[in-house]
């Protein structure tokens, strides 16, 4: 397939990681980016290909987590198999969204506004319903063995994890390429014409947004599985709708490589914010908020953007010089 | 159950908060009507003027009914400046921009409250807080009986400065047709920030009007936005007397399901209907707006 090789060279690099160390801080680090990139991903191909912006893609999320603790803890099924239902869960919980809202003819402002509103009467659901724990929330319990998706030591976790992206990266590649991935585009440019010329917009606006719920739900599942713990708060709470299109966004909204980039920055300036000022809490979604207007201001095709700007710079440098010297000549 | 001693408190109250729901309404329907933009910072906003309406009494003893007086004119500039300056400039003139900027400056606002004040709820103890006034068999609250009256003075206020003024007339001549009104004159940048202006300015108001018997938290502002979507949506997204109708009801709704289902549930059930009515009515039960 083409374009595959940047995605296996990156994989294979960032991969040999655990290799060189060893330090729990570092992998902690890098496998929360690789979660936020899965996140930013799903939203990536609803948000960046498809146009259609979700405010709620916590509802993904907090539904694989769940589905995963709860399905473990309750009913003792095999993690493994748990973390596949979270997936399957995320993106029944997607499609049933995206049927209701794209068949309502909900676009912009309101599709924005009933994702907000779904993952909010999820936070609330979760917050009350006996089965999630309610306010306390629920424990995974402790099992390290790798048939209970626990591991002795965070290299398994940090592979697990970018094997996740790497999948992702490729079924967005391959999106991309994709007849399907082109009528997404279509529709995103121009909903009507894209009609016209014979494409289902609902319907490929529900296939979008059922594959981007999948992908944000397998983040989930691996966010419970990692952690061992969550809550309505955690689960369903804003702050993973924020970040889901904070990563796009700052790395380049659109781009297979968009949300991997955006969560490396995202969460280094994070990491940065709370060196400088301590660990207090609203700091680093401060310092989110921030740089969410400055990119929309500033740079709104993101990282990837600026750098195809700048190589397109050089280039288009080159290219010029030899004009007005014709026209001397001339 | 359906006794009229109980009833009739519950829908009185329920009139009483819808009230200051149709306020907080009122500024997001305003602003969505000439910006055709729905504006997520409006909760965080709300947020930041009950901070400061209770910063106003803590730290120099106003009186929350003076404060507004000189918050009003504030959150007015705030508003302006916000639009003028950060949204406008920021959004490059696409919708799906507005959306993002907005959100981004809730999130600024709200966490830089949170990370100032932490999560602790506050409130404030006034003397009058706690008056009452006997109506048949009721007792009512004062500040919320207070706070119903000026709601209404309010939109009487917001009526007025929309029919009889020549800022108003430029606001809905740039609400109807941006184009034309730029061509006649109208500077549309600075009327999108008036209208943003007033928009924060009813928040003002509202928090002003809420602090005497609500709390306060960095968080606090969610609760009220997710219900004045719901009422924008329900009065039809633009229209003033939408706002202020869809308000009381929705008020009058959640102190009704409250009571019946509990209070999470009542929350939920406000919810539930926003949803239903992204989906089913996006024009708004009453017809109004587009």
């Amino acid at each position: 397939m083409k374009g595959l090789a940047p995605i296996v060279g990156t994989m294979a690099l960032v991969g040999t990681v655990p290799l060189i160390t060893s330090s729990n801080v570092v992998l902690n680090f890098l496998v929360m980016v690789f979660l936020i990139a899965l996140v930013g991903q799903g939203w990536n191909l609803l948000g960046g290909y498809g146009g259609q912006y979700s405010f709620g893609h916590a509802a993904f999320f907090g539904t694989g987590a769940y589905v995963t603790a709860v399905l473990q803890m309750h009913y003792g099924v095999n993690a493994w198999l748990s973390f596949g239902i979270g997936i399957v869960g995320g993106a029944v919980v997607g499609s049933a969204i995206g049927a209701l809202s794209f068949r309502s003819g909900l676009k912009g402002s309101y599709f924005a506004l009933v994702t907000l509103a779904f993952a909010e009467v999820l936070r609330i659901a979760a917050s009350v319903a006996p089965i999630t724990g309610a306010g306390v929330g629920t424990l995974i319990r402790l099992d390290l063995r790798p048939e209970a998706f626990q591991f002795q030591s965070r290299a398994p976790f940090y592979w697990i994890a970018l094997g996740l992206v790497g999948a992702s990266l490729i079924l967005i590649r391959a999106i991309e390429h994709s007849r399907f991935g082109a009528y997404l585009v279509a529709v995103r440019e121009n909903e009507d014409a894209a009609e016209a010329l014979g494409v289902d917009p609902a319907a490929v606006k529900l296939g979008a947004m059922t594959i981007s719920a999948a992908i944000t739900a397998a983040a989930g599942c691996f966010y419970a599985q990692y952690f061992l713990f969550i809550d309505a708060g955690i689960a369903y709470g804003p702050w993973i709708s924020i970040e889901a299109l904070l990563a796009p966004l700052v790395g380049g909204i659109g781009t297979v490589f968009g949300p991997l980039l955006g969560a490396l920055a995202v969460r280094t300036l994070g990491e940065l914010g709370r060196l400088m000022a301590g660990d207090a809490p609203g700091l680093d979604l401060v310092i989110y908020g921030c740089v969410l207007i400055l990119v929309v201001a500033v740079a709104p095709r993101g990282i990837v953007g600026v750098l195809s700007g700048l190589r397109g710079h050089a280039l288009s440098h080159k290219a010029a010089l030899p004009t007005p010297l014709e026209r001397d000549n001339g | 159950m359906f006794s009229t001693d109980i009833l009739i408190p519950t829908v009185l109250n329920g009139l009483m908060t819808g009230a200051v729901y149709a306020l907080v309404a009122l500024g997001l329907t305003l602003i969505y009507g000439v910006l055709h933009i729905i504006n997520f910072a409006h909760g965080a906003l709300l947020t930041a003027a009950m901070f400061a309406a209770l910063f106003a009494y803590q730290l120099w003893g106003f009186d929350p009914y003076v404060a507004a007086i000189f918050l009003t004119p504030l959150f007015f500039l705030l508003g302006y400046g916000l639009q003028r300056f950060i949204i406008g400039p920021a959004a490059h003139g696409e919708d799906r921009n507005i959306l993002l900027v907005t959100l981004g400056l809730a999130v600024v606002i709200e966490n830089a409250l949170l990370y100032a004040f932490r999560a602790d709820t506050r409130t404030i103890n006034l003397p009058h807080a706690f008056d009452v006034i006997e109506v048949g068999t009721t007792f009512l609250a004062v500040p919320r009986v207070i706070a119903f009256t000026v709601v209404f003075a309010v939109a009487l206020g917001l009526w007025v400065i929309l029919q009889r003024t020549d800022t108003g007339r430029a606001i809905r001549a740039v609400a109807k047709e941006k184009l034309g009104a730029e061509l006649s004159g109208i500077d549309v940048a600075h009327i999108y920030a008036v209208t943003f202006g007033l928009g924060t300015a009813c928040l003002a108001i509202a928090a002003c009007l809420l602090i005497p018997t609500y709390y306060v938290s960095p968080h606090v502002g969610d609760a009220f936005v997710l219900i004045a979507f719901t009422v924008v949506v329900l009065g039809g997204m633009g229209s003033v007397p939408g706002a202020l109708i869809g308000g009381l009801f929705i008020g009058v709704v959640e102190s009704l399901s409250g009571f019946y289902l509990g209070e999470s549930l009542g929350q939920i059930s406000v919810f539930v209907m926003f949803i239903l009515l992204l989906l089913f009515r996006p024009a708004g039960l009453f017809g109004a707006g587009t």
